[in-house]
């Protein structure tokens, strides 16, 4: 049974719904009228939410959002019910709370980024950028992420060195090779995406840094670049799928060995799409926590080789400060969480654009 | 060297008329290339592989300190006298999970509905975008966002829960006074924000695979659009669905910085999820390891052993459901 066998085949005219009969109904259009139900509705849920909360003395403004909502929800039903059916009462009822999911979810998003960028806007200055934490004290002015920035760049370029060539690679044997291990190493590839961030830096602590290597940024470029392989290859191979086999096949035909077809036919058809995936992945690691904080460890001062001793790196540095229990250092590590996200913003954008003009191109050809 | 490409001519046809087999020659820069890309594919694999074994490894020896039995249900963590047990951070982590599932499953369902079904054309771009951004934003600054903007309206919805749900056995209080700040309720909503992009992601795949002539068949009968959601999308893409979740659920367990940053950490299992205290594998390494010394780092391994392997068997059980739910539905 696919179908509410309450629905009638027919739209059966309503007594009470002096719609104009000829227009057959549709239950996710609004009338001028299912309008006013929806604000009056609204409106009576705000003004019984608000005295609700003005007789139980609840104050939190997430408490009376959810009795207004609860209460808007009620209406829209309960009116709907009496004016059409049980269907369509449902219908819109599911229709309202898709929708609050879809603003919830925007909601979330926008909320963040702005408290972020509230939060940290007041400490910027280009001394931030300039200075490392090496003679700031806790409670000092002044003081900044150089460090952090130096740190993150080297630890990030190292990671991309190993992780792009492995990924890509990975994925041109999934999709162009076609090997016979390719079922288990996508089924592999996609359990390493769920691999927790803390086990990649755990076992490159294991293997490197507790066997003698010590605290380093080239560990951390490591434990980085186990994090990037998986979200690079599986999004280098969704490109891949796109090229189109016509392709393959004139490369092919006209007598290519398939290692020149891949690297001189395919990938450079494909090239916007691989920039992006290799994006996609830095993006996803320079704001790592967890795996750097077991392999780079952090530091104060400006360590200029990531081949030995600690290092900083901007996610370690907000994680440190604010360990710090004092306002001053708070207020700096929202300042570097701003940089921090809006390195994640540009290369977001950076990423999508490169993307969709590759994509652009592609079909147009 | 001629490699023969394996070719079944169809029998029924004359021996002259039958397709020539194809003879390719493999030249030796084509098998540079394919050793090349099966040993990154290699590498893959060692990677996980390596994982396990060096893990297993490193945490013989504090499994062996504490005993492997104690170590997964005594809730101590007292190194200096070989006492190790993660038995409490462990149903710690799972329930922040549940938490997490309990207000995400419908948040990103919803969400993939949104986008699927019921979005503009144009907003739908937009969405798909934000959805890919939520899951960009690094652990870092959800926990910041979770410990400095999310606590305290949560712990306000978290006292109505306490004075008028408490029928619930999980939202009762200890003390009626008990802080109800770095909990687990709160920890697992900032867990839920953080794989609702995962959850949509691969449900939206998975409903959209739903034949479109059935959607429009189901619309044709005269059902609405909850009715063709409820009777054709959501039965067609159960399992995918059910996959889905559990790739979430996968996440939640492993989910560190923005849970260390909310939760106080405690070692006893804690079941009133509203109150102060709580704990996580994860949170356990990345808190503890920066002072362990000797046995307590191979504690500390052993720990990170267990958390890999349980979100491995998560996440295999959970992408082999998703690939069976793509190809068969």
């Amino acid at each position: 049974m696919i179908v509410d066998p309450v629905v009638p085949a027919e739209p059966v005219p309503d007594a009470r719904a002096p719609e104009d009969t000829d227009v057959p109904f549709r239950p996710k259009q609004l009338s001028a009228k299912d309008r006013v139900e929806y604000l009056l509705s609204a409106g009576s849920g705000l003004a019984f939410a608000w005295a609700l909360c003005l007789v139980m003395d609840w104050r939190a403004p997430l408490t009376f959002a959810i009795w207004a909502l609860v209460w808007f929800l009620g209406c829209t039903y309960v009116l709907s019910r009496d004016r059409t059916s049980r269907v369509v009462a449902q219908d819109r009822f599911v229709t309202t709370l898709i929708w609050l999911s879809g603003l919830l979810a925007v909601g979330v998003l926008v909320w963040m980024l702005v408290f972020v960028f509230l939060k940290g806007v007041g400490g910027l200055s280009l001394s931030f950028f300039t200075e490392d934490m090496a003679e700031v004290g806790p409670l000092d002015p002044g003081g900044g992420i150089k460090a952090a920035l130096i740190g993150t760049l080297q630890q990030i370029a190292i990671a991309t060195v190993i992780s792009v060539p492995i990924a890509i690679l990975t994925a041109v044997y999934l999709h162009e090779i076609k090997g016979r291990f390719a079922t288990p190493v996508r089924f592999i590839v996609d359990a390493m995406s769920g691999l927790p961030s803390i086990v990649a830096g755990l076992v490159v602590f294991t293997i490197w840094v507790n066997e003698g290597g010590g605290f380093s940024g080239a560990s951390a470029g490591v434990a980085l670049a186990i994090m990037m392989i998986p979200i690079v290859t599986r999004t280098a191979e969704e490109i891949l799928r796109t090229i189109d086999d016509g392709l393959r096949e004139s490369a092919l035909a006209l007598g290519a060995p398939q290692w020149r077809a891949v690297l001189q036919v395919v990938l450079p058809t494909a090239r916007s799409g691989l920039i992006t995936a290799s994006i996609l992945g830095v993006a996803r690691a320079i704001g790592e926590t967890a795996p750097v904080l077991l392999t780079a460890f952090g530091s104060s001062v400006t360590n200029l080789n990531p081949f030995s001793g600690p290092q900083a790196n901007l996610p370690l540095y907000i994680w440190g400060l604010l360990r710090e229990p004092n306002e001053v250092s708070v207020n700096r590590a929202w300042s570097a969480a701003l940089v921090l996200i809006m390195l994640v913003l540009v290369l977001f954008t950076l990423a999508r654009v490169i993307g969709e003009r590759g994509a652009r191109k592609r079909g147009a050809r | 060297m001629a490699v023969t490409t394996p070719q079944t001519p169809a029998p029924d046809l004359p021996v002259e008329e039958r397709p020539r087999a194809i003879r390719s020659a493999r030249t030796f820069g084509d098998r540079v290339f394919r050793a090349l890309a099966g040993g990154a594919a290699a590498t893959c694999l060692l990677i996980m592989a390596a994982t396990g074994i060096f893990l297993t490894i490193k945490a013989i020896p504090a499994l062996q300190a504490a005993g492997v039995w104690d170590f997964f249900t005594e809730s101590v963590w007292q190194p200096a006298e070989d006492k190790l047990g993660v038995g409490g951070l462990l149903v710690n982590t799972v329930l922040i999970a549940l938490v997490a599932l309990a207000m995400g499953v419908p948040l990103a369902l919803g969400l993939a509905l949104f986008i699927n079904e019921y979005a503009p054309a144009r907003l739908k771009r937009w969405l798909t975008g934000a959805v890919d951004l939520l899951a960009a934003i690094p652990s870092l600054i959800f926990g910041m966002w979770g410990y400095f903007a999310l606590q305290e309206p949560l712990s306000g919805v978290a006292r109505w829960l306490a004075d008028h749900l408490n029928a619930l056995p999980f939202f009762r209080l200890t003390t009626p006074d008990a802080a109800l700040t770095r909990s687990t309720f709160i920890a697992g909503a900032v867990v839920a924000i953080m794989i609702t992009p995962i959850i949509t992601s691969v449900s939206r795949d998975v409903m959209a695979q739903v034949p479109r002539v059935q959607c429009e068949g189901a619309l044709g009968l005269g059902g609405s659009r909850w009715g063709m959601i409820r009777d054709v999308i959501l039965p067609f893409g159960r399992s995918g669905i059910v996959g889905s979740i559990l790739l979430g659920f996968g996440r939640a367990l492993g989910e560190t910085i923005a849970v260390v940053l909310v939760i106080a950490l405690v070692f006893e299992p804690n079941f009133n999820i509203l109150e102060l205290g709580s704990g996580s594998i994860s949170a356990l390494i990345a808190s503890k390891f920066g002072e362990a010394q000797g046995i307590e780092i191979n504690a500390l391994i052993a720990a990170g052993l267990a958390l890999f392997i349980m979100t491995l068997v998560v996440n295999l059980i959970a992408r082999s459901i998703v690939n069976r739910s793509k190809l068969g539905g």
